[in-house]
């Protein structure tokens, strides 16, 4: 029975940010659950996978976010608490039916978890920062700070949606979504799994002009909502009591920056943390800065509350010396280092350690950069060095999102720009329209990118008359994210078997001509293919299918099967570089001038074996004999 | 049991699947099991990808923060030298930091490709000299796969060496009981063997 489950009301664990949202939602009776996954708000749904079951409730890795939102709100609709998180990105894929869910309301719970990633970690198109939906959709939106307030505001959200019959947004970050800390657990709260969604009510029915009152309405619902906020306790002040000319007003995880810069600094300002985003508490908030002289507003990304607050000082103490981003960075995320170093300009306070010296020093260093790379043995490097040599320097290789956005990177530069989801598509048919040399082009997409928002644009591609080849990287997973199931698969979220909805049938459902699934390990005839389809007039469909190599190598340690290693016979070896440069494996190294192929990386693909023009590589004798087929 | 007003802040560097985040899990687990409050910080999702990931641990009276402040890391362990060189960034001498490394090296293949130089073992721990107290390299991953067969358990050797050298502020006993908590059952015997092995390096 996981943790997560334990219904020891006073235990403490360590959970991680996402893993406490998941908890906060047990402890509030959900029944619904669902998802996309994407980084940084992955976890939240691979925990529903782990326990629901367990739990008694229903969980599902959904086709989209749009999809998954909407799952969501069916189920609420319906009567039952539901629960929806996914990044940043997926919220834009949402907002479309986002926005007129404020307007329709719930009946049941709804509780809306989005995850923005500041400094991208893991995100490549945008460093987005959602906290502009909120006022947008007319939603309320809570912050939390550690895990702790993750569990209790989904608790609340839960509350809160009930009470004004609309869904609730919670904002982490991923310095929330990913940092564990000890929670409090509460009870688990069995609450309703099934419900019916009741058609006499008119509620639902959106159209004008009763639109038009809802939307009054909605401004009535925030206005209540502000009053509540006002005197929650999720706002509060930290040093309340101290004399001071000086205050902060901080957000989410910023908040812990502040305090371990003040602790650091030994200064004891009053720190007015806000975790009601949206609406804010503006009496609270003018209340707190009226005796002031100055005020330091801590939260990363935009300065979406500092020119609310400037707004604010405007009537409450216009003489009020406001800072914030013209002291802190719009980009990346906060640290202490660069809020205490602001509190340093403002107060003259002296840091304890000298952090220009240390950075310069440590800047000196010059430590060469380890990137993020496909992994040895990745299906996709096959197919994407099959693409180059077969498609040559000038082609159009069109980027998506996915593992495969690693491509990025030389040697295999197979990534030429990247937006969205399945947006290649839609691009690479652009790009045709408007070439007068029928220039050639490839569009990567990955098998979960394919159903989430590749097919409108394929579609698009055959009806609208362009010619680009297609390669979706069917490696049999939602590689990137964490290993979570899609509809190429046949298997749900929550374990159990479906009939695999089959790639090759969709494309060839819709009227593609040209299909063919390939093994990107056939190295040979996935040129020969790419050769072939990249002269036809209609667009053309490749569908590379190999399992992602990290399962293969945990099904082989399962299974009791080896896969082959490779070495290189310095013999033979000519030291041409192929395997190196052509490929950039990371089990292949060259010190000194000799290739050597590190054994406990290797992963035993064979492309390497495949491409070597001086056939200087073969299996290692010590596996050999044990190596059999891995299907 | 460390003073009230010092915190413990710990880094953890390597390669993703180096065992860093079972490392981390131990050491919280262990804080906990002592009182503390604590914080960890990891990083997934593309980072994972044969990227850097170093995961922080902190633990300590009250904790807010998860992530360590430049310069005021206690202890560093690295699972690689280049990046344990790289999160020198979180040491100091004024903190007396100490550096703890496996040598194993693993080359990224962007600096092959892009024909960069691998720094060798001696310098690294020379320039990790600039950031530390005390700054040892061990060849942890060796004694892993000879004693058990698998570089998988270096995170584990690294570990105990450090406890051994009471590196880290927590009790032996809460170690263990952590590792058996967070290590599946089939597995704790050989990295019990393994962690007691890097204690007596000490």
């Amino acid at each position: 029975m996981s943790l997560i489950l334990s219904n020891k009301a006073g235990e403490k664990a360590i959970l991680l940010g996402n893993e406490a949202i998941v908890r906060g939602a047990l402890e509030s009776g959900v029944g619904f659950t669902s998802t996309y996954p994407g980084t940084p708000s992955s976890e939240i749904g691979d925990t529903f996978a782990a326990v629901a079951k367990d739990a008694g409730i229903y969980f599902e890795y959904s086709t989209n976010e749009k999809v998954a939102f909407e799952a969501a709100v069916g189920a609420a609709l319906s009567g039952v608490r539901s629960l929806v998180s996914f990044k940043q990105f997926g919220l834009n894929v949402a907002s479309d039916s986002f926005m007129p869910a404020m307007y329709a309301g719930v009946k049941a719970g709804l509780v809306v978890v989005v995850a923005d990633d500041p400094n991208c970690w893991s995100s490549g198109q945008s460093e987005q920062d959602s906290r502009y939906y909120a006022r947008m959709a007319h939603v309320p939106m809570l912050e939390p700070s550690d895990p702790q307030e993750c569990k209790e505001f989904t608790k609340l959200a839960f509350e809160l949606s009930e009470k004004f019959r609309m869904p609730i947004l919670i904002r982490t970050t991923t310095r929330v979504s990913h940092t564990k800390g000890i929670v409090k657990f509460g009870n688990v709260v069995k609450g309703k799994t099934t419900g019916e969604f009741d058609r006499n009510s008119v509620r639902f029915r959106s159209f004008p002009p009763q639109i038009l009152e809802t939307h009054r309405e909605l401004h009535e619902k925030l206005k209540k909502m502000k009053e509540i906020a006002e005197r929650s306790d999720l706002n509060f002040v930290v040093n309340e009591n101290k004399k001071s000319e000086a205050g902060i007003i901080t957000f989410g995880a910023s908040f812990n920056y502040v305090m371990d810069s003040l602790n650091m600094l030994g200064l004891d300002f009053p720190v007015l943390k806000v975790g009601t985003t949206y609406p804010l508490p503006e009496s609270k908030i003018k209340n707190f800065i009226k005796n002031l002289k100055t005020v330091f507003v801590v939260e990363e990304l935009e300065d979406v509350i500092e020119e609310k607050i400037t707004e604010l000082a405007k009537d409450a103490n216009p003489k009020i010396k406001i800072y914030g981003k013209d002291l802190l960075p719009v980009s990346g995320e906060l640290n202490v280092e660069i809020v205490s170093t602001a509190l340093v300009k403002i107060t003259g306070t002296k840091n304890k350690i000298d952090l220009g010296k240390h950075f310069a020093e440590f800047s000196r260093l010059k430590i060469p950069a380890r990137k993020p790379m496909l992994c040895p043995g990745c299906p996709h490097r096959a197919t994407f060095y099959a693409a180059k040599v077969a498609a040559g320097p000038d082609a159009i290789y069109g980027g998506d999102i996915g593992c495969y956005i690693l491509g990025i990177f030389p040697p295999l530069e197979t990534q030429d720009f990247i937006f969205s989801m399945g947006a290649n598509a839609g691009i690479v048919h652009g790009m045709k329209k408007v070439s007068a040399s029928n220039r050639k082009a490839i569009i990567f997409l990955g098998d979960s990118t394919f159903f989430h928002a590749g097919i409108p644009g394929i579609v698009n591609i055959l009806y609208n008359k362009s010619n680009p080849l297609i390669i979706i990287l069917d490696n049999r997973i939602t590689a990137m994210t964490g290993h979570q199931p899609n509809p190429s698969m046949g298997v749900t979220g929550m374990g159990d078997s479906v009939e695999e909805i089959s790639i090759e049938n969709v494309v060839k459902g819709l009227g593609i001509k040209n299909v063919k699934t390939v093994d990107p390990f056939n190295v040979k005839e996935m040129i020969a293919s790419i050769r072939e389809f990249l002269n036809k007039d209609g667009p053309s469909v490749i569908i590379a299918k190999k399992e992602c190599r990290l399962l293969t190598v945990r099904r082989a340690r399962k299974e009791g099967f080896k896969l082959p290693v490779f070495e290189i016979d310095q013999k033979k070896c000519r030291k041409s570089g192929v395997c190196l440069d052509q490929i950039g494996c990371p089990a292949i190294t060259r010190e000194n001038g000799v290739y050597k192929i590190e054994k406990d990386l290797c992963n035993g693909c064979s492309l390497c074996f495949q491409i070597c023009p001086n056939k200087a590589i073969h299996v290692a004798k010590e596996t050999k004999e044990k190596v059999k087929s891995e299907k | 049991m460390m003073k009230d007003s010092k915190d413990f802040n710990l880094v953890i560097a390597g390669v993703g699947g180096q065992g860093i985040l079972t490392l981390a899990n131990i050491v919280a687990e262990a804080a906990l099991i002592e009182g503390y409050d604590v914080k960890t910080s990891e990083l997934h999702g593309l980072s994972q990808r044969g990227g850097p990931i170093p995961c922080h641990v902190r633990f300590g009276k009250k904790i807010y923060s998860s992530i360590v402040m430049e310069g005021q890391a206690d202890l560093v362990v690295g699972l690689e030298p280049l990046e344990a060189l790289r999160v020198s960034y979180y040491g100091s001498k004024e903190r007396k930091t100490v550096f703890v490394f496996d040598t194993w090296r693993i080359v990224p293949s962007s600096i092959l490709t892009q024909k960069e130089a691998y720094p060798s073992v001696k310098e690294i721990e020379n320039k990790l000299k600039d950031f530390s107290s005390k700054a040892v390299g061990l060849n942890a991953s060796e004694i892993a796969k000879k004693e058990a067969g698998s570089v998988v358990y270096t995170n584990i050797y690294l570990l105990g060496y450090c406890v051994g050298k009471k590196l880290i502020p927590l009790q032996k006993s809460s170690i263990i009981e952590a590792m058996k908590k967070i290590i599946p059952e089939k597995y704790f015997e050989m990295n019990r063997k393994i962690f007691e092995l890097g204690m007596k390096k000490s």
